[in-house]
């Protein structure tokens, strides 16, 4: 279970969180008519049923999942009317890992430290700290009106015509490349080793999980091994332990670190790192903080347009 | 004082390159930098959390660039407001050296003490006068992290030292009060990690249902209260 994760508790040591794509869980929560911070549900590789008691409208977004109502397929991205009784089911994904299901009425969970969000690492938040069980029940709140409006109006077709850009929904890639900026240590490596930081192409290992995405290749050795005083990471950013194994960090990392950060993930390829799994191959591609930060303020007028653009279909 | 972006949300502001040399005047330093920053109250600063030498600040960048610059002059708009927000005197600057005192009991008999041992040998000092030399000494709070509510503790003294173990405990229990290198800390919960312990407090340095979550905070002073088994039992129940 998560939502925009804990934004105000750092100092005390306390791990971001939330979605690792938090803007496809917005994208979700908007397509069914939720708040677009309300909590929805985080699925690694699948094998998961849901059981729905009454209508809602679900919609989702994230890995290359097969996701079936019954016997239709849910693409990502759409909305989709469930009724009470039917099954909702997420097979193994093709490409990525995880998608994000948003969920009319939203999650009801008590609030921890200002998030729903489960924080899996110290168990406290979302369901009991933990993740979901077969048997689980889920409290979910009363539809809006914009999400009632949904019902009455997918009565028939089921599901939405309309989605998101495909890049939203569907995100993942098996040989991306991500899009970093430098970090504050980019310079303790030499120049041989930061051209092949940004060509080669790096593995993803098997030891990944929310805390980070681990990955192998060439070992990206520093000029001076001397002790760096333990400072700020943030989710994107790419530590380097001695080993000169890069590890891009998520959403559940530390709040501090000690090893070398050579270059961040930019915000808007955050979605995309969220998906990195076993055996997927990795290149970096340097761009400029400005350039980081155009693209967000781009996606978010976009994201201002769809939501508007959603308002207008239920009319 | 250098200002470095951390990725495209956050700033590092580096109060000093320095910590060991002088944590005192460091922790001091890095405190009064956190409140006037905080104090300042800049548009889009969502959140700041002090390290060692350092203070990083947390932004939303739409809400910066909303509020005054382009994309391109975010980071300098926001670098300008917080040598601003430095260099003002600051109604509070009275409070930053008084930092809060606690107390905390931490039995060290020989069932909690799982290093102690190796930490005498390292140091060729009696285990009885380990235990001495670290409730004797007073420490500062310089940062929380690792796992929610984990301070890390300067003022051990120096005879104490002792590198981490080789190979880390996959499960170290909460409450373990430990030593690794030059400092001292404590676990707030069950977690793995390279830290030799020689003792455990009762008391819970991390609960979520509180505001705040964590019972110590940077800059705090800390002393060590040796406690028997049975104050112990009293007090975890």
């Amino acid at each position: 279970m998560q939502d925009l994760g804990r934004l105000g508790f750092r100092q005390f040591g306390v791990s971001v969180g939330g979605a690792l794509d938090s803007h496809a869980l917005r994208v979700a929560n908007l397509l069914v008519g939720n708040d677009e911070s309300a909590a929805g549900l985080e699925i690694t590789l699948g094998g998961l049923r849901l059981r729905f008691v009454d209508d809602r409208i679900v919609a989702w977004c994230g890995g290359g999942f097969d996701v079936r109502l019954g016997s239709t397929s849910v693409a990502a991205g759409h909305a989709a009317l469930v009724r009470s009784g039917q099954e909702l089911m997420f097979n193994q994904p093709k490409v990525g890992c995880r998608c994000w299901l948003g969920i009319s009425g939203e999650i009801d969970v008590p609030i921890v430290l200002g998030s729903r969000s489960t924080d899996l690492r110290t168990n406290f938040g979302g369901f009991d700290g933990r993740a979901l069980r077969d048997g689980d029940e889920i409290a979910l709140g009363r539809n809006s009106k914009h999400a009632q409006s949904l019902v009455d109006l997918l009565r028939e077709q089921r599901i939405s015509p309309w989605s998101p850009p495909h890049d939203w929904s569907s995100p993942a890639q098996r040989e991306p490349i991500l899009r970093v900026m430098r970090g504050s240590d980019w310079n303790r490596f030499n120049d041989v080793t930061i051209q092949r930081f940004t060509n080669e192409v790096f593995i993803v290992s098997p030891d990944s999980d929310r805390m980070g995405v681990r990955l192998e290749g060439i070992e990206l050795k520093r000029n001076h091994d001397i002790d760096l005083i333990s400072e700020a990471v943030v989710p994107g950013t790419i530590q380097v332990p001695p080993g000169g194994k890069p590890i891009v960090l998520l959403g559940d990392c530390q709040t501090i670190g000690g090893y070398p950060k050579i270059a961040h993930v930019i915000s808007v390829d955050l979605p995309i790192a969220a998906q990195l799994r076993v055996g997927d191959r990795v290149r970096f591609h340097e761009v400029s903080l400005t350039e980081a930060h155009q693209l967000l303020a781009e996606r978010e007028r976009d994201l201002a347009e769809f939501r508007v653009g959603i308002k207008l279909h239920v009319r | 004082m250098e200002i470095a972006p951390l990725g495209d949300s956050a700033l590092i502001v580096r109060v000093r390159n320095q910590f060991e040399d002088a944590p005192e005047q460091t922790s001091n330093e890095v405190l009064r930098a956190l409140r006037r920053i905080e104090d300042a109250r800049i548009p889009g600063v969502i959140g700041l959390a002090p390290a060692y030498t350092t203070v990083a600040v947390f932004f939303d960048p739409l809400r910066v660039m909303n509020d005054a610059a382009r994309a391109n002059h975010v980071i300098e708009s926001l670098t300008q407001k917080i040598h601003e927000a430095l260099s003002r005197g600051g109604r509070r600057k009275q409070r930053d050296t008084s930092a809060r005192l606690v107390e905390i009991p931490v039995c060290y008999e020989a069932e909690f003490a799982l290093d102690l041992e190796q930490v005498s040998r390292e140091s060729q000092i009696h285990p009885i006068e380990v235990i001495d030399l670290h409730r004797a000494a007073q420490y500062r709070v310089s940062c929380i992290g690792f796992t929610p509510g984990f301070p890390f503790l300067s003022g051990l003294p120096k005879r104490l030292a002792t590198r981490r173990r080789s190979i880390p405990r996959k499960e170290i229990p909460a409450g373990s009060v430990a030593i690794a290198g030059a400092q001292t800390g404590i676990y707030p919960m069950k977690s793995p990690g390279g830290w030799n312990i020689i003792g455990r407090t009762p008391l819970h340095l991390f609960d979520p249902r509180k505001d705040p979550p964590a019972l110590l905070r940077p800059g705090d002073r800390v002393r060590f209260r040796a406690i028997t088994r049975e104050e112990f039992d009293r007090a975890a129940n």
